[in-house]
């Protein structure tokens, strides 16, 4: 049986940054915490953070569980996670500036021309833009886990509209607002500067013909999303107008929005639609969520769209094997955080690994995403290897597997009482003028026994995340 | 602000207007409905439902009309879109778009009668229907407390009023018609001591009646009670007071634009036409006739309103 790193206990002793939290744990008598879960749960619901799951049926106003066990990195730690995943965002950017441009990094050989430029996310509408301050990905969710004391994996990048920081300040407010004695027992580094900084963020890649403070505003797909929440949620922090596509209207050289005194010129849209439905005219004609006619004014730099459009290249699966390179290549740099090793099936040799090993392996598909389409070799049964054996040979470039990486765990409540749960964590980085981190993210936990997927919409929970200061 | 955001607002206050309406049709349906009348059970219902606007999706249901059946079409049913349910799920569902328009406050009243509304439709068969109508006169006076008592006096506060106050207008007018229209269909009916007791009845479900005494004294009359919910302007559902609010948020819109539409042109002339009027002037041209014209000019400047506000084609 595999054995899993406990982020609470080092060779059976409590590890420094949970010393406190192990006498709030043990200060915590059962009807005491279920008070307090429920307390959590009815100030959830209340304020509206749900999570909708499409093709499920039910509540579709579900909450997603919260957990009041926090997660806790010291500083030292963190140290390290910040320089590497700073990094790894500046690499990202960088590769997707160059394979919109000139594509050095395919010209020397060090990744595959087709994996670029044949990949259904290469957006071949923005060839030879660059968007304002060379940014195309501005907020970089980089998936991590951790195996070890000091051994950090990153999973997946998400280049395009990562979701999921609203409960990274939501587990934070509700956490302060439940524990404060917590608060003032540890030194916990705050991380409400997040919503001034994507502000900023957004404001600083405004297009070179704005010359006032820039207007921006948050596209949303609209209520029945399952991110609405946090759409709703960031654009109130930022005090920007939450739009859907029809609201906006392009008229010349650039976008409006429809407001009560008439149209508003609008500089930054901060989109959290996909590409394919932004602008019917350039991409899918059946969207009707876009604005038809964006796609012109964006290339005329009349205004910019974060993420930029075909940013998506970058988080690939396939692509992600070669982020090491790109950092190599880009910044002359050796990774700080390690990626986990990769299988291809589309080459021959790794599919012949994969299918003999699938047990083993997590097989996932290329452009897959939210836990769905993957295969657990460990947790599955004879039939569905079988069944997922067959889906592979059948088409072996839809899938790359990975080891099944030993998760760490950390206490979380359940129902007996406090069990290790493995979890994950998700940091959000900005670039825009500048790179900037908030110490914390949204630590995701698998709440049932022995699972290893955290995803939400497989019954993962969240938990506030620590970054102790030094 | 938003077009979209304007309209959404505007229908917050509408839908949770129409539900109150919907729960004080039912009252006035379960009251008429213990009265010994010689009009008949049938017809009173009918009325109702022909007040609500919805006899025909009605009809198509259930067919004959049944006390139980119209409870249930005019409270729970979503296929109904002026149900009590509908509304309430319609108003938490435009707040929930305009969430960040909204305080904490008037979020949780609309969001606390969605929920209650939930369990109240998962066990339905025990609902009493005289608690269910003070349930949803309680939810609607929460979310009205919450709006006037929190919300900052803005553009948005003028787009909830002016929802409110047209679908009030209207609902009055609609309450009204159902009285003169349908419940004395025969003439000889009018002044009789049937006729008064109708009329009580109404005053009650427009929740009304003490006020009414306590406005005018004395013998309850036709002419009294159509001054009272049609002219007076300290009746707070009347017609005049329902346009005057809205001609009053419609100005102050002009005003912090710094710009007027044909909207405020429109409603000037609704509350210009109701200010000249005595009840003479309403039962020469018959009630029912001046309540039809009066709801067909209320929803014009509705009309008017979207054009000038919330539909974003400017």
């Amino acid at each position: 049986m595999t054995s899993y790193f406990n982020e609470m206990y080092e060779g059976g002793e409590v590890r420094p940054p949970y010393a406190r939290l192990s006498d709030w744990m043990a200060s915590m008598p059962a009807d005491r915490r279920l008070e307090k879960q429920a307390e959590a749960e009815a100030l959830f619901r209340r304020i509206g953070i749900t999570f909708a799951v499409y093709g499920e049926g039910g509540d579709p106003d579900r909450l997603i569980p919260f957990d009041m066990f926090p997660r806790v990195f010291t500083g030292q730690e963190w140290a390290k996670l910040d320089r590497g995943i700073k990094q790894r965002a500046r690499a990202l950017n960088a590769f997707l500036v160059d394979v919109y441009g000139r594509g050095e990094i395919v010209r020397a050989g060090r990744i595959p021309a087709h994996l670029v430029y044949q990949n259904e996310a290469y957006e071949r509408a923005v060839v030879g833009f660059v968007p304002p301050k060379g940014v195309y990905s501005h907020i970089v969710g980089i998936d991590i886990v951790r195996t070890g004391p000091t051994d950090f994996y990153v999973l997946e990048d998400n280049c395009r509209t990562p979701s999921g920081v609203s409960y990274m300040l939501e587990s934070r407010e509700m956490m302060m607002r439940m524990f404060p004695d917590l608060f003032r027992e540890n030194r916990i580094e705050p991380v409400d500067r997040y919503q001034d900084l994507l502000r900023r963020t957004l404001a600083s890649v405004a297009p070179a013909k704005c010359e006032r403070d820039p207007t921006i505003v948050i596209l949303t797909p609209g209520h029945y999303n399952s991110a609405y929440y946090e759409h709703s949620f960031l654009a109130d922090l930022m005090g920007v107008e939450l739009v859907e596509g029809a609201d906006l209207f392009v008229d010349g050289a650039f976008v409006y929005m429809r407001t009560t005194q008439g149209p508003k010129r609008v500089d930054v849209i901060y989109r959290r639609i996909d590409d394919a439905f932004i602008d019917p005219l350039c991409f899918r004609p059946d969207s009707m969520l876009g604005i038809p006619g964006l796609m012109d004014v964006y290339r005329s730099g009349g205004v910019t769209i974060c993420s930029a459009p075909g940013a998506g290249v970058a988080d690939d699966k396939a692509v992600y094997t070669y982020v090491p390179e790109m950092i190599r290549f880009y910044l002359g740099e050796e990774p700080i955080l390690n990626n986990v090793p990769t299988w291809k099936c589309a080459e021959k040799d790794d599919l012949g690994h994969v299918l003999a090993n699938l047990g083993e392996l997590v097989v996932k598909e290329v452009h897959g995403s939210g836990g769905y389409g993957m295969l657990v070799g460990p947790k599955s049964t004879k039939a569905e290897i079988e069944e997922f054996r067959a889906r592979i040979v059948a088409d072996p470039s839809n899938y790359i597997a990975q080891p099944t990486l030993a998760l760490s765990t950390t206490p979380t409540f359940v129902e007996e009482g406090i069990a290790p749960r493995h979890v994950d964590l998700r940091p959000y980085c900005l670039v825009g003028e500048k790179i900037e981190l908030v110490p914390g993210g949204m630590t995701r936990v698998a709440l049932k026994e022995g699972s290893l997927v955290v995803n939400s919409s497989q019954g993962g929970g969240v938990k506030d995340t620590w970054v102790l200061a030094e | 602000m938003l077009s979209r955001t304007a309209d959404n607002l505007y229908w917050i206050a509408r839908y949770m207007e129409r539900a109150e309406t919907a729960a004080r049709l039912l009252e006035v349906g379960a009251r008429i409905a213990l009265l010994p009348t010689a009009v008949g059970y049938r017809s009173d219902w009918d009325s109702l439902l022909r007040a609500a606007g919805s006899a025909t999706g009605y009809a198509a249901k259930y067919g004959a009309a049944d006390q139980k059946a119209i409870e249930s079409w005019l409270f729970f049913d979503r296929d109904n879109p002026n149900s009590v349910a509908s509304c309430l799920t319609a108003a938490r569902e435009n707040g929930r778009i305009v969430r960040t328009a909204l305080t904490q406050q008037v979020w949780d009243a609309l969001n606390t009668a969605f929920q209650e509304l939930r369990q109240i439709e998962a066990r339905r068969e025990k609902a009493e229907l005289s608690r269910l109508t003070d349930w949803v006169m309680k939810q609607a006076a929460m979310v009205r407390g919450a709006i006037d008592g929190t919300i900052l006096r803005n553009d948005g506060f003028n787009f909830l009023n002016i929802g409110y106050y047209l679908e009030r207008g209207d609902a009055t007018a609609r309450l009204m018609d159902v009285k003169y229209y349908v419940l004395l269909p025969r003439a000889e009916y009018i002044g009789t001591g049937l006729d008064n007791d109708q009329w009580l009845m109404l005053l009650r479900g427009l929740g009304a009646h003490r006020a009414f005494h306590w406005a005018y004294g004395g013998e309850v009359t036709s002419a009294k009670i159509a001054h009272f919910l049609i002219l007076n302007p300290q009746s707070p559902r009347s017609l005049i007071t329902c346009v005057a609010g809205l001609n009053n948020h419609l100005m102050r819109l002009a005003k912090a634009y710094g710009r007027e539409t044909p909207a405020q042109a429109a409603s000037a002339h609704l509350l210009a036409g109701l200010e000249g009027l005595s009840t003479d002037h309403i039962f020469d041209e018959g009630l029912h006739e001046f309540l039809t014209r009066f709801i067909t000019e209320s929803a014009a400047l509705g009309g008017v309103i979207r054009d000038s506000y919330l539909s974003g084609d400017m």
